[in-house]
Protein backbone atom coordinates (compact mmCIF):
# COMPACT_ATOMS: atom_id res chain seq x y z
CA UNK A 1 0.00 0.00 0.00
CA UNK A 2 2.65 2.37 0.82
CA UNK A 3 4.68 1.75 -2.47
CA UNK A 4 2.28 2.06 -4.55
CA UNK A 5 0.85 5.16 -3.11
CA UNK A 6 4.44 6.66 -2.84
CA UNK A 7 5.00 5.53 -6.53
CA UNK A 8 1.46 7.68 -7.70
CA UNK A 9 2.38 10.65 -5.07
CA UNK A 10 5.57 11.92 -7.82
CA UNK A 11 2.61 12.38 -10.03
CA UNK A 12 1.41 14.86 -8.19
CA UNK A 13 4.19 17.19 -7.18
CA UNK A 14 5.34 17.87 -10.93
CA UNK A 15 2.00 19.23 -11.91
CA UNK A 16 3.07 22.56 -9.79
CA UNK A 17 5.08 23.56 -12.30
CA UNK A 18 2.56 25.26 -14.70
CA UNK A 19 0.63 27.94 -14.16
CA UNK A 20 -2.03 28.45 -16.63
CA UNK A 21 -5.97 28.27 -15.55
CA UNK A 22 -6.75 25.05 -17.50
CA UNK A 23 -3.60 23.76 -15.29
CA UNK A 24 -6.55 23.78 -13.02
CA UNK A 25 -8.37 21.12 -14.48
CA UNK A 26 -5.42 18.58 -12.92
CA UNK A 27 -6.42 19.87 -9.21
CA UNK A 28 -10.21 20.65 -9.17
CA UNK A 29 -11.40 18.38 -11.38
CA UNK A 30 -9.46 15.30 -10.24
CA UNK A 31 -10.04 16.41 -6.51
CA UNK A 32 -14.21 16.25 -7.19
CA UNK A 33 -12.99 12.78 -8.52
CA UNK A 34 -10.92 11.74 -5.44
CA UNK A 35 -13.72 13.08 -2.88
CA UNK A 36 -16.41 11.17 -5.03
CA UNK A 37 -14.30 8.04 -4.71
CA UNK A 38 -13.60 8.62 -0.83
CA UNK A 39 -17.53 9.35 -0.68
CA UNK A 40 -18.32 5.71 -1.96
CA UNK A 41 -15.60 4.03 0.11
CA UNK A 42 -17.07 5.64 3.26
CA UNK A 43 -20.54 4.39 2.01
CA UNK A 44 -19.40 1.12 1.13
CA UNK A 45 -17.96 0.78 5.19
CA UNK A 46 -20.89 2.14 6.15
CA UNK A 47 -22.74 -0.71 4.54
CA UNK A 48 -20.06 -3.16 6.32
CA UNK A 49 -20.48 -1.60 9.71
CA UNK A 50 -24.47 -2.16 9.50
CA UNK A 51 -23.68 -5.42 8.18
CA UNK A 52 -21.24 -6.64 10.98
CA UNK A 53 -21.33 -4.07 13.69
CA UNK A 54 -17.47 -4.01 13.64
CA UNK A 55 -16.08 -0.79 15.48
CA UNK A 56 -13.50 -1.09 12.80
CA UNK A 57 -15.60 -0.15 9.98
CA UNK A 58 -16.89 2.61 11.33
CA UNK A 59 -13.44 4.23 11.91
CA UNK A 60 -12.82 3.86 8.55
CA UNK A 61 -16.03 5.35 6.97
CA UNK A 62 -15.61 8.37 9.35
CA UNK A 63 -11.95 9.14 8.39
CA UNK A 64 -12.67 8.50 4.57
CA UNK A 65 -15.74 10.84 4.84
CA UNK A 66 -13.72 13.56 6.70
CA UNK A 67 -11.07 13.12 3.98
CA UNK A 68 -13.40 13.50 1.14
CA UNK A 69 -15.03 16.47 2.55
CA UNK A 70 -11.65 18.03 2.71
CA UNK A 71 -11.07 17.05 -0.68
CA UNK A 72 -14.28 18.93 -1.61
CA UNK A 73 -13.62 22.17 0.21
CA UNK A 74 -10.26 22.47 -1.64
CA UNK A 75 -12.45 21.43 -4.91
CA UNK A 76 -14.58 24.22 -3.75
CA UNK A 77 -12.12 26.60 -3.03
CA UNK A 78 -10.14 25.57 -6.54
CA UNK A 79 -13.32 26.20 -8.69
CA UNK A 80 -14.02 29.29 -6.87
CA UNK A 81 -10.67 30.61 -8.88
CA UNK A 82 -10.92 28.83 -11.49
CA UNK A 83 -14.95 30.31 -11.99
CA UNK A 84 -13.76 33.71 -11.53
CA UNK A 85 -10.86 33.76 -14.08
CA UNK A 86 -12.77 31.99 -16.32
CA UNK A 87 -16.99 32.54 -16.03
CA UNK A 88 -16.65 36.03 -14.10
CA UNK A 89 -14.70 37.91 -16.43
CA UNK A 90 -15.54 36.04 -19.78
CA UNK A 91 -19.54 36.77 -19.21
CA UNK A 92 -19.48 39.31 -16.80
CA UNK A 93 -21.97 37.00 -14.38
CA UNK A 94 -22.02 37.86 -10.93
CA UNK A 95 -21.05 35.54 -7.80
CA UNK A 96 -24.72 34.82 -6.89
CA UNK A 97 -25.39 33.55 -10.58
CA UNK A 98 -22.80 31.67 -10.46
CA UNK A 99 -23.45 29.61 -6.99
CA UNK A 100 -27.33 29.12 -8.86
CA UNK A 101 -25.28 26.24 -11.27
CA UNK A 102 -26.37 23.22 -10.88
CA UNK A 103 -23.09 21.66 -10.31
CA UNK A 104 -22.45 23.99 -7.82
CA UNK A 105 -25.74 23.17 -6.31
CA UNK A 106 -24.67 19.45 -6.16
CA UNK A 107 -21.17 20.20 -4.50
CA UNK A 108 -22.79 22.27 -1.90
CA UNK A 109 -25.34 19.94 -1.25
CA UNK A 110 -22.61 17.50 -0.57
CA UNK A 111 -20.45 19.36 1.40
CA UNK A 112 -23.69 20.37 3.57
CA UNK A 113 -24.70 16.37 3.94
CA UNK A 114 -21.36 15.71 5.36
CA UNK A 115 -21.47 18.48 7.52
CA UNK A 116 -24.55 17.58 8.98
CA UNK A 117 -22.79 13.59 9.37
CA UNK A 118 -20.09 15.02 11.40
CA UNK A 119 -22.71 16.71 13.39
CA UNK A 120 -24.53 14.06 14.25
CA UNK A 121 -21.54 12.40 14.86
CA UNK A 122 -20.91 14.86 17.66
CA UNK A 123 -24.09 14.89 19.21
CA UNK A 124 -23.66 11.31 20.56
CA UNK A 125 -21.99 9.70 23.56
CA UNK A 126 -22.54 6.29 23.10
CA UNK A 127 -20.12 5.35 20.79
CA UNK A 128 -22.44 1.97 19.26
CA UNK A 129 -24.90 4.01 18.90
CA UNK A 130 -22.86 6.71 17.51
CA UNK A 131 -21.43 4.41 14.38
CA UNK A 132 -25.15 2.93 13.94
CA UNK A 133 -27.19 6.20 13.33
CA UNK A 134 -24.36 7.60 11.88
CA UNK A 135 -23.66 4.87 9.30
CA UNK A 136 -27.36 4.91 8.91
CA UNK A 137 -27.56 9.00 7.94
CA UNK A 138 -24.37 8.12 5.87
CA UNK A 139 -25.74 5.64 3.52
CA UNK A 140 -28.97 7.31 3.35
CA UNK A 141 -27.25 10.74 2.61
CA UNK A 142 -25.35 8.86 -0.15
CA UNK A 143 -28.07 7.54 -2.03
CA UNK A 144 -30.01 10.55 -1.78
CA UNK A 145 -26.92 12.41 -3.23
CA UNK A 146 -26.77 10.63 -6.54
CA UNK A 147 -29.53 12.14 -8.28
CA UNK A 148 -28.56 15.80 -6.88
CA UNK A 149 -24.84 14.79 -8.62
CA UNK A 150 -25.29 13.18 -11.14
CA UNK A 151 -28.86 13.53 -12.64
CA UNK A 152 -30.20 16.81 -11.60
CA UNK A 153 -27.71 18.66 -13.17
CA UNK A 154 -27.84 17.36 -16.84
CA UNK A 155 -31.35 16.84 -16.52
CA UNK A 156 -32.06 20.73 -15.75
CA UNK A 157 -28.71 21.30 -18.35
CA UNK A 158 -30.86 19.54 -21.24
CA UNK A 159 -34.44 21.24 -20.65
CA UNK A 160 -32.35 24.33 -21.12
CA UNK A 161 -29.70 24.68 -23.51
CA UNK A 162 -27.64 27.30 -23.30
CA UNK A 163 -28.82 28.54 -20.16
CA UNK A 164 -26.40 30.95 -18.48
CA UNK A 165 -24.20 29.13 -16.19
CA UNK A 166 -25.94 26.03 -17.52
CA UNK A 167 -23.83 22.96 -18.04
CA UNK A 168 -24.69 23.12 -21.65
CA UNK A 169 -23.02 26.97 -21.94
CA UNK A 170 -19.60 26.01 -20.32
CA UNK A 171 -16.93 23.92 -22.59
CA UNK A 172 -15.00 24.43 -19.66
CA UNK A 173 -16.88 21.33 -18.07
CA UNK A 174 -17.35 19.48 -21.15
CA UNK A 175 -15.10 16.76 -20.77
CA UNK A 176 -15.28 15.77 -24.64
CA UNK A 177 -13.21 19.08 -25.15
CA UNK A 178 -9.86 17.56 -23.11
CA UNK A 179 -6.87 17.66 -25.34
CA UNK A 180 -5.45 14.35 -25.15
CA UNK A 181 -2.43 16.43 -24.27
CA UNK A 182 -4.29 17.06 -20.77
CA UNK A 183 -5.55 13.84 -20.40
CA UNK A 184 -1.96 12.21 -20.60
CA UNK A 185 -1.44 14.34 -17.23
CA UNK A 186 -5.34 14.61 -16.06
CA UNK A 187 -6.10 10.54 -15.14
CA UNK A 188 -3.03 10.26 -13.23
CA UNK A 189 -3.60 13.37 -11.66
CA UNK A 190 -6.87 11.57 -10.84
CA UNK A 191 -5.53 8.58 -9.35
CA UNK A 192 -2.54 10.44 -7.81
CA UNK A 193 -5.45 12.88 -5.50
CA UNK A 194 -7.22 9.43 -4.54
CA UNK A 195 -3.97 8.10 -3.38
CA UNK A 196 -3.04 11.07 -1.80
CA UNK A 197 -6.75 11.11 -0.60
CA UNK A 198 -6.31 7.62 0.67
CA UNK A 199 -3.18 7.54 2.28
CA UNK A 200 -4.12 10.22 4.75
CA UNK A 201 -6.67 9.16 5.37
CA UNK A 202 -5.40 5.09 6.11
CA UNK A 203 -2.74 6.84 8.48
CA UNK A 204 -5.34 8.84 9.92
CA UNK A 205 -7.36 5.87 10.44
CA UNK A 206 -3.95 3.15 11.37
CA UNK A 207 -3.24 6.08 14.54
CA UNK A 208 -7.10 5.76 15.63
CA UNK A 209 -6.85 1.97 15.61
CA UNK A 210 -4.26 2.16 17.66
CA UNK A 211 -6.07 4.26 19.87
CA UNK A 212 -8.63 2.09 20.82
CA UNK A 213 -7.02 -0.89 20.22
CA UNK A 214 -8.17 -1.74 24.00
CA UNK A 215 -11.60 -1.00 22.59
CA UNK A 216 -11.26 -3.19 19.61
CA UNK A 217 -10.06 -6.26 20.73
CA UNK A 218 -11.78 -6.53 24.13
CA UNK B 1 -48.40 -7.20 7.94
CA UNK B 2 -50.80 -4.70 6.26
CA UNK B 3 -53.23 -5.16 9.31
CA UNK B 4 -50.55 -4.16 11.77
CA UNK B 5 -49.96 -1.72 9.88
CA UNK B 6 -53.05 0.33 9.54
CA UNK B 7 -53.66 -0.50 13.09
CA UNK B 8 -50.69 1.43 14.08
CA UNK B 9 -51.83 4.34 11.63
CA UNK B 10 -55.27 4.44 12.98
CA UNK B 11 -53.49 5.02 16.52
CA UNK B 12 -51.22 7.38 15.21
CA UNK B 13 -54.61 9.25 14.03
CA UNK B 14 -56.35 8.67 16.88
CA UNK B 15 -53.75 9.79 19.08
CA UNK B 16 -53.61 13.17 16.77
CA UNK B 17 -57.23 13.43 17.51
CA UNK B 18 -57.28 13.40 21.12
CA UNK B 19 -54.06 15.71 21.24
CA UNK B 20 -55.57 18.22 19.55
CA UNK B 21 -53.40 21.01 20.78
CA UNK B 22 -50.41 20.03 18.79
CA UNK B 23 -52.46 19.73 15.87
CA UNK B 24 -54.18 23.46 16.05
CA UNK B 25 -50.45 24.50 17.30
CA UNK B 26 -48.68 23.72 13.42
CA UNK B 27 -52.24 25.09 12.13
CA UNK B 28 -51.98 28.47 13.48
CA UNK B 29 -47.94 28.42 12.61
CA UNK B 30 -48.75 28.25 9.17
CA UNK B 31 -51.72 31.21 9.63
CA UNK B 32 -48.94 33.36 11.54
CA UNK B 33 -46.14 32.70 8.79
CA UNK B 34 -48.65 33.53 5.75
CA UNK B 35 -49.93 36.46 7.35
CA UNK B 36 -46.46 37.58 8.47
CA UNK B 37 -45.76 37.05 4.74
CA UNK B 38 -49.23 39.12 3.70
CA UNK B 39 -47.84 41.80 5.68
CA UNK B 40 -44.47 42.33 4.80
CA UNK B 41 -45.01 41.04 0.68
CA UNK B 42 -45.84 43.69 -1.56
CA UNK B 43 -49.68 43.32 -2.81
CA UNK B 44 -49.13 40.85 -5.64
CA UNK B 45 -45.59 38.84 -5.29
CA UNK B 46 -44.14 37.50 -8.38
CA UNK B 47 -45.00 34.35 -9.54
CA UNK B 48 -41.79 33.11 -9.04
CA UNK B 49 -41.31 34.55 -5.77
CA UNK B 50 -44.98 33.18 -4.97
CA UNK B 51 -43.29 29.58 -5.62
CA UNK B 52 -40.00 29.55 -3.82
CA UNK B 53 -42.24 30.92 -0.99
CA UNK B 54 -44.89 28.52 -1.10
CA UNK B 55 -42.10 25.71 -0.88
CA UNK B 56 -39.91 26.89 1.71
CA UNK B 57 -43.55 27.54 4.10
CA UNK B 58 -44.06 23.75 2.91
CA UNK B 59 -40.40 22.91 4.21
CA UNK B 60 -40.68 24.34 7.63
CA UNK B 61 -44.26 23.34 8.32
CA UNK B 62 -42.98 19.49 7.41
CA UNK B 63 -40.43 19.99 9.81
CA UNK B 64 -42.71 20.96 12.50
CA UNK B 65 -45.12 18.59 11.70
CA UNK B 66 -42.90 15.39 11.17
CA UNK B 67 -40.75 16.30 13.98
CA UNK B 68 -42.35 15.06 16.65
CA UNK B 69 -43.48 11.91 14.82
CA UNK B 70 -40.86 9.70 17.08
CA UNK B 71 -40.35 12.54 19.73
CA UNK B 72 -43.62 12.38 21.28
CA UNK B 73 -43.28 7.97 21.76
CA UNK B 74 -41.72 7.76 25.19
CA UNK B 75 -39.41 5.16 26.16
CA UNK B 76 -42.11 2.99 27.51
CA UNK B 77 -43.92 3.25 24.32
CA UNK B 78 -41.44 2.44 22.22
CA UNK B 79 -40.76 -0.90 24.05
CA UNK B 80 -44.29 -1.77 24.23
CA UNK B 81 -44.34 -1.08 19.75
CA UNK B 82 -41.08 -3.31 19.98
CA UNK B 83 -43.07 -6.51 21.22
CA UNK B 84 -45.61 -6.11 19.27
CA UNK B 85 -44.82 -5.03 15.97
CA UNK B 86 -41.70 -5.74 13.50
CA UNK B 87 -39.65 -2.33 12.55
CA UNK B 88 -40.70 -1.99 8.76
CA UNK B 89 -44.49 -1.98 9.97
CA UNK B 90 -43.38 0.23 11.98
CA UNK B 91 -42.13 2.73 9.88
CA UNK B 92 -44.47 2.30 7.27
CA UNK B 93 -47.11 3.52 9.26
CA UNK B 94 -45.51 6.28 10.66
CA UNK B 95 -44.45 7.21 6.84
CA UNK B 96 -48.45 6.54 6.19
CA UNK B 97 -49.22 8.80 8.77
CA UNK B 98 -47.01 11.71 7.75
CA UNK B 99 -47.95 11.80 4.62
CA UNK B 100 -51.60 12.03 5.71
CA UNK B 101 -50.56 14.91 7.68
CA UNK B 102 -48.72 16.62 5.54
CA UNK B 103 -51.22 16.22 2.85
CA UNK B 104 -53.86 18.21 4.63
CA UNK B 105 -50.89 20.86 5.73
CA UNK B 106 -50.31 21.58 2.41
CA UNK B 107 -53.37 21.99 1.14
CA UNK B 108 -54.26 24.40 4.56
CA UNK B 109 -51.23 26.09 3.37
CA UNK B 110 -52.08 26.53 -0.27
CA UNK B 111 -55.56 27.75 0.82
CA UNK B 112 -54.22 30.19 2.98
CA UNK B 113 -51.98 31.09 0.61
CA UNK B 114 -54.56 31.49 -1.58
CA UNK B 115 -56.24 33.79 0.48
CA UNK B 116 -53.79 36.26 1.47
CA UNK B 117 -51.53 36.08 -0.67
CA UNK B 118 -52.34 36.46 -4.43
CA UNK B 119 -52.62 33.68 -7.39
CA UNK B 120 -50.54 33.17 -9.60
CA UNK B 121 -51.37 29.70 -10.35
CA UNK B 122 -53.24 29.45 -13.49
CA UNK B 123 -53.64 25.37 -13.97
CA UNK B 124 -55.43 25.03 -10.32
CA UNK B 125 -55.56 21.01 -10.88
CA UNK B 126 -51.96 20.53 -11.98
CA UNK B 127 -50.40 22.66 -8.86
CA UNK B 128 -52.36 20.69 -6.62
CA UNK B 129 -51.35 17.51 -8.06
CA UNK B 130 -48.01 18.75 -7.58
CA UNK B 131 -48.07 20.21 -3.98
CA UNK B 132 -49.36 16.75 -3.09
CA UNK B 133 -46.37 15.14 -4.38
CA UNK B 134 -44.30 17.26 -3.32
CA UNK B 135 -45.76 17.02 0.27
CA UNK B 136 -45.28 13.08 0.22
CA UNK B 137 -41.69 13.76 -0.89
CA UNK B 138 -40.88 16.17 2.00
CA UNK B 139 -42.69 14.37 4.61
CA UNK B 140 -41.45 10.96 4.08
CA UNK B 141 -37.51 12.83 3.97
CA UNK B 142 -38.23 14.30 7.42
CA UNK B 143 -40.14 11.03 8.70
CA UNK B 144 -36.46 8.96 8.48
CA UNK B 145 -34.63 11.74 9.30
CA UNK B 146 -36.84 12.41 12.87
CA UNK B 147 -36.17 9.12 13.04
CA UNK B 148 -32.67 9.46 13.24
CA UNK B 149 -32.67 12.75 15.21
CA UNK B 150 -34.91 11.12 17.81
CA UNK B 151 -31.43 8.67 18.35
CA UNK B 152 -29.31 11.88 19.39
CA UNK B 153 -30.45 14.10 22.45
CA UNK B 154 -30.90 17.51 21.04
CA UNK B 155 -33.23 16.67 18.20
CA UNK B 156 -35.53 19.40 17.20
CA UNK B 157 -32.49 21.59 15.35
CA UNK B 158 -30.66 18.04 14.04
CA UNK B 159 -33.78 17.38 11.83
CA UNK B 160 -32.78 20.59 10.04
CA UNK B 161 -29.42 19.96 9.89
CA UNK B 162 -29.71 16.44 9.00
CA UNK B 163 -32.74 17.16 5.93
CA UNK B 164 -32.16 20.27 4.35
CA UNK B 165 -29.01 19.52 2.49
CA UNK B 166 -31.02 15.90 1.46
CA UNK B 167 -34.26 17.41 0.91
CA UNK B 168 -32.54 20.21 -1.93
CA UNK B 169 -32.53 18.25 -4.95
CA UNK B 170 -35.79 17.45 -4.64
CA UNK B 171 -37.43 20.86 -3.05
CA UNK B 172 -35.27 22.38 -6.34
CA UNK B 173 -37.44 19.55 -8.87
CA UNK B 174 -40.65 20.37 -7.14
CA UNK B 175 -39.96 24.18 -7.54
CA UNK B 176 -38.91 23.79 -11.18
CA UNK B 177 -41.74 21.21 -11.76
CA UNK B 178 -44.53 23.78 -10.30
CA UNK B 179 -43.64 26.75 -12.92
CA UNK B 180 -45.21 23.92 -15.05
CA UNK B 181 -48.48 25.35 -13.66
CA UNK B 182 -47.63 29.48 -13.43
CA UNK B 183 -47.99 28.97 -17.63
CA UNK B 184 -44.43 28.30 -17.82
CA UNK B 185 -43.96 26.41 -21.15
CA UNK B 186 -42.09 22.72 -21.14
CA UNK B 187 -40.68 20.79 -23.33
CA UNK B 188 -43.20 18.17 -24.54
CA UNK B 189 -42.91 15.16 -21.98
CA UNK B 190 -40.85 17.04 -19.81
CA UNK B 191 -43.10 17.69 -16.92
CA UNK B 192 -44.09 14.06 -16.80
CA UNK B 193 -40.23 13.19 -16.91
CA UNK B 194 -39.79 15.41 -14.41
CA UNK B 195 -42.83 14.46 -12.28
CA UNK B 196 -41.58 10.61 -12.76
CA UNK B 197 -38.25 11.81 -11.00
CA UNK B 198 -39.92 13.17 -8.14
CA UNK B 199 -41.79 10.33 -7.43
CA UNK B 200 -38.81 8.20 -8.15
CA UNK B 201 -37.17 9.67 -5.56
CA UNK B 202 -40.14 9.03 -3.48
CA UNK B 203 -40.11 5.09 -3.91
CA UNK B 204 -36.23 5.49 -3.21
CA UNK B 205 -36.70 6.85 -0.19
CA UNK B 206 -39.19 4.67 1.14
CA UNK B 207 -37.29 1.80 0.01
CA UNK B 208 -34.47 3.24 2.24
CA UNK B 209 -36.67 3.68 4.93
CA UNK B 210 -37.47 0.49 5.18
CA UNK B 211 -33.84 -1.08 4.74
CA UNK B 212 -32.47 0.97 7.40
CA UNK B 213 -35.05 2.18 9.82
CA UNK B 214 -35.04 -1.99 11.35
CA UNK B 215 -31.18 -0.56 12.30
CA UNK B 216 -32.19 2.20 14.21
CA UNK B 217 -34.62 0.51 15.93
CA UNK B 218 -32.57 -1.70 17.92
CA UNK B 219 -31.59 0.14 20.87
Amino acid sequence: MYTVTGGFLMEVPHLHILNETIRNLYFHVSMWFAMMILFIVSFVYSIKYLRNFDYRNDIFARNFAAMGSFLGILGYATGTVWASYTWVTDQGQSLANILKEPKLIGAAIALLIYGAYFVLRGSFTDIDKRARVSAVYNIFAFVMLFPSIWIIPRLVGSLHPGAPGGEGGNPALNFNDIDSRLRMVFYPAVIGWTLLGVWIATLKIRIELIKDKSLLHG
Amino acid sequence: MIKKVLALLKKDLLLELRQQHTFYGILLYIAATVYVLHLSLPDSPDANVWNSLFWVIQLFVCVNTVAKSFLQESKGRMLYFYSIASPVEFILAKLLFNIILMLFMSLVSLLLFYVFLDNPVSNMGLFIGIVLLGGTGISLVFTLMSAIAAKAQQNAALIAILGFPVILPQLLLLMRLSKAAFAEVFREGAVLQLAGLVAGLDVLVIMMAVILFPYLWKD
